[in-house]
């Protein structure tokens, strides 16, 4: 590797500076870069590392999710390749279709696992209510993006749940503008608009795990205590004051 | 800094609320190999799929189209012709967002379909039965008997259609022709006729395509007319698909369907959802204020604190606790996120 | 691609899910076999993730 990319060396050799050069401090670049350097350091956005209490398996749901919705994406892709009519006069494009359906089941299946976790946990203890709120934000569009999937089969399925869920959608008035019987409008959600906001809520979801860490355990239970976590002051410098 | 993460950089005493706050942790931290965890998910999410695919498959029922609706059951078919044209079916009489027939359903003041309005305008008389009729270019009988129907004054046609709509309720089908007791229709049997006749060779499906273009994508206007007959919402119910059936989490066949829809499906079979004229905006308000309950969880009292008081957690942080509970001298009690233990760095 | 078109082509469905559903009612529930076992599956592995020991534990100190 030759010396001619400046990025590589000056965030090896100080990760939160601000410019290579000090005349380019106040470029919006750099300080872009240098914000974004500075709250998730490579160590902190990949580490290698997690506190001892992190051994459960159910901390493996949330990747397992991420896995099922690669797989979704994946054979997602395959199905547009040949395009919509392709996979009901194809063997091969019925098959590409079963494996569609299965890993959208797992990755519901995985993500409500994930979501019962993380609520038992109370994940959302210090300062990670938002990546709480992109976690349901997330489950929610993936409704969508599974329902619009439904109404993109050009099948009997896709007759019957557009012309029973219309009623819903025009009761709210968002039938105005999301016209569920209007299967050109709803391939177009499907394949275009609902995965993006998935996988870039996905992304702030997991940057947001990453920039605060993994939710540390309830406070023990300690000779004299109360019942678990209760009626005790804390300063910001951890004495412990009742 | 050891305190509550809440209370982090305030310098300020705030009180630790165990639901809200966490401490930081300082205790040890063993490797996890986050890479390789993701690249096993990945494999085994992928196995997984290739196995279900392999074994089960994927459900495509043929659809419905008027063609073979009109073919299978063209009584049924003709039953729902004559409310379209006189504008009592249920997209005829729907209201918002296809025409002003009907009243959109409301919460006390509350009409988000009204204040939206009309947005997909469909007028059933003209484009389900005139409109597609009036393309038939060698029927001059069926043509003629548009014309004398556009004609006459809308209480003649009221009239007509009142009477043909009693009639055709006991309609037979018999050797390939509509059978329907005699009466003053005017030109009614004969439209009702020419477009089942329409229906059955497959035409009307071509002629309900919304867009007058070549391509078109949007099948609003079949759907909803093959959503008025009976025909449609029997093969539904055969596969219990009814709403009422808890269908809208069903899959055709045995295959499981959308089951993260429980919670909506439940609330259609329950009082006073289960009878009532404004279900659906009932239940979309319910999941609507439920979504944001779930989301806004961290912030609610009581709702957050079920998962200390269910202490569940103690089973997942088992190995935790066992650790930072045993006894002081104990070899190997470390301090983790446990309260008490020394104020640490600041 | 011709992978694909083999197994497809090979097996079309092992099970074959396409006759008349199986439901269970109880009371005003209705919930199909297929959405019961997968919502069943779902509180089993949930469970079994907590119950079960978690494989690498006792990593080195910091």
């Amino acid at each position: 590797m030759t010396v001619t990319d400046p990025s590589a060396h000056s965030t090896a050799a100080d990760p939160g500076v601000a410019a290579d050069r000090p005349e380019d401090a106040d470029q919006w670049t750099a300080k872009v870069r240098a914000a974004a350097v500075g709250a998730l350091p490579p160590q902190k956005l990949l580490p290698d590392r997690q506190p001892a209490y992190v051994a459960s398996w159910i901390y493996v749901f949330g990747v397992t999710t991420i896995s099922a919705l690669i797989v979704v994406i994946g054979t997602g892709m395959l199905l547009a390749i040949m395009g919509p009519n392709w996979w009901h006069v194809s063997s091969t494009g019925l098959f590409v279709n079963s494996l569609h359906l299965w890993s959208v089941e797992i990755f519901f299946f995985a993500m409500v696992i994930h979501l019962w976790g993380k609520f038992f946990m109370a994940a959302w203890r210090g300062r990670r209510a938002a990546t709480w709120i992109t976690g349901v934000v997330t489950f929610l569009v993936s409704v969508g993006a599974a329902f619009t999937g439904y109404l993109s089969q050009q099948n009997f399925d896709s007759q019957w749940i557009s012309t029973q869920a219309k009623d819903g959608i025009n009761s709210t008035g968002v039938g105005a503008i999301f016209n569920v019987t209007n299967f050109g409008q709803m391939l177009m959600w499907h394949i275009v608009l609902l995965p993006l906001a998935v996988v870039v809520l996905v992304g702030i979801h997991v940057l947001l795990v990453r920039l605060r860490g993994v939710v540390t355990p309830f406070r023990a239970r300690t000779v004299g205590d109360g019942p678990p976590g209760d009626d005790v002051t804390t300063t910001a410098t951890g004495e412990v004051t009742a | 800094m050891s305190a509550a993460a809440a209370a982090h950089g305030a310098g300020s005493r705030r009180r630790f609320k165990p639901d809200r706050d966490a401490d930081e942790w300082h205790g040890r931290y063993v490797p996890y190999d986050l890479v390789k965890e993701f690249l096993i998910a990945l494999l085994v999410v992928i196995l997984l799929v290739v196995g279900l695919a392999v074994v089960f498959a994927s459900p495509d029922d043929k659809p419905v189209t008027i063609r073979s609706w009109s073919n299978a059951s063209p009584v049924d078919f003709a039953q729902t012709a004559i409310t379209e044209l006189d504008g009592t079916s249920g997209t005829g009489s729907y209201g918002p967002p296809y025409n002003t027939n009907g009243t959109a359903q409301s919460i006390g003041f509350f009409a988000p379909a009204k204040w939206a309005g009309v947005h997909h305008p469909i007028d059933t008389a003209n484009d389900f039965v005139l409109g597609p009729l009036a393309t038939l270019p060698n029927d001059p009988q069926v043509g003629a008997a548009v014309s004398e129907y556009r004609a006459a004054s809308p209480a003649q046609q009221a009239a007509w259609t009142a009477a043909y709509e009693k009639a055709v309720a006991d309609a037979t089908w018999q050797n390939g022709a509509l059978k329907v007791p005699a009466g003053d229709y005017g030109p009614v049997g004969t439209i009702v006729s020419g477009l089942t006749s329409m229906a059955r060779s497959g035409a009307l499906d071509g002629a309900l395509l919304s867009s007058r273009q070549f391509y078109g994508t949007d099948y609003t206007k079949p759907l909803l007319f093959i959503a008025d007959g009976q025909y449609l919402a029997s093969l539904a119910d055969h596969q219990h698909l009814s709403g009422d059936q808890w269908g809208m989490m069903n899959e055709t066949g045995n295959w499981p369907g959308q089951a993260w829809l429980w919670l909506y499906t439940l609330w259609y079979q329950v009082p006073p959802m289960k009878t009532s004229s404004n279900a659906d905006l009932q239940v979309f308000s319910i999941m609507i204020i439920l979504t944001i309950i779930l989301a806004l969880v961290p912030f609610i009292p009581g709702v957050r604190s079920i998962p200390r008081w269910t202490r569940l957690y103690r089973l997942i942080w088992r190995n935790h606790y066992r650790e930072v509970e045993r006894p002081p001298g104990t070899s190997g009690a470390r301090s983790g996120a446990g309260p008490p233990k020394v104020p640490a760095s600041v | 691609m011709p992978v694909l078109a083999m197994i497809g082509s090979l097996v079309g469905a092992l099970v074959d899910l396409g006759g008349p559903g199986h439901y269970v009612h109880w009371g005003f529930i209705q919930i199909s076999w297929g959405n019961l076992i997968v919502i069943g599956l779902m509180a089993i592995v949930f469970i079994l993730a907590i119950a079960l020991p978690f494989p690498h534990r006792g990593g080195d100190d910091q």
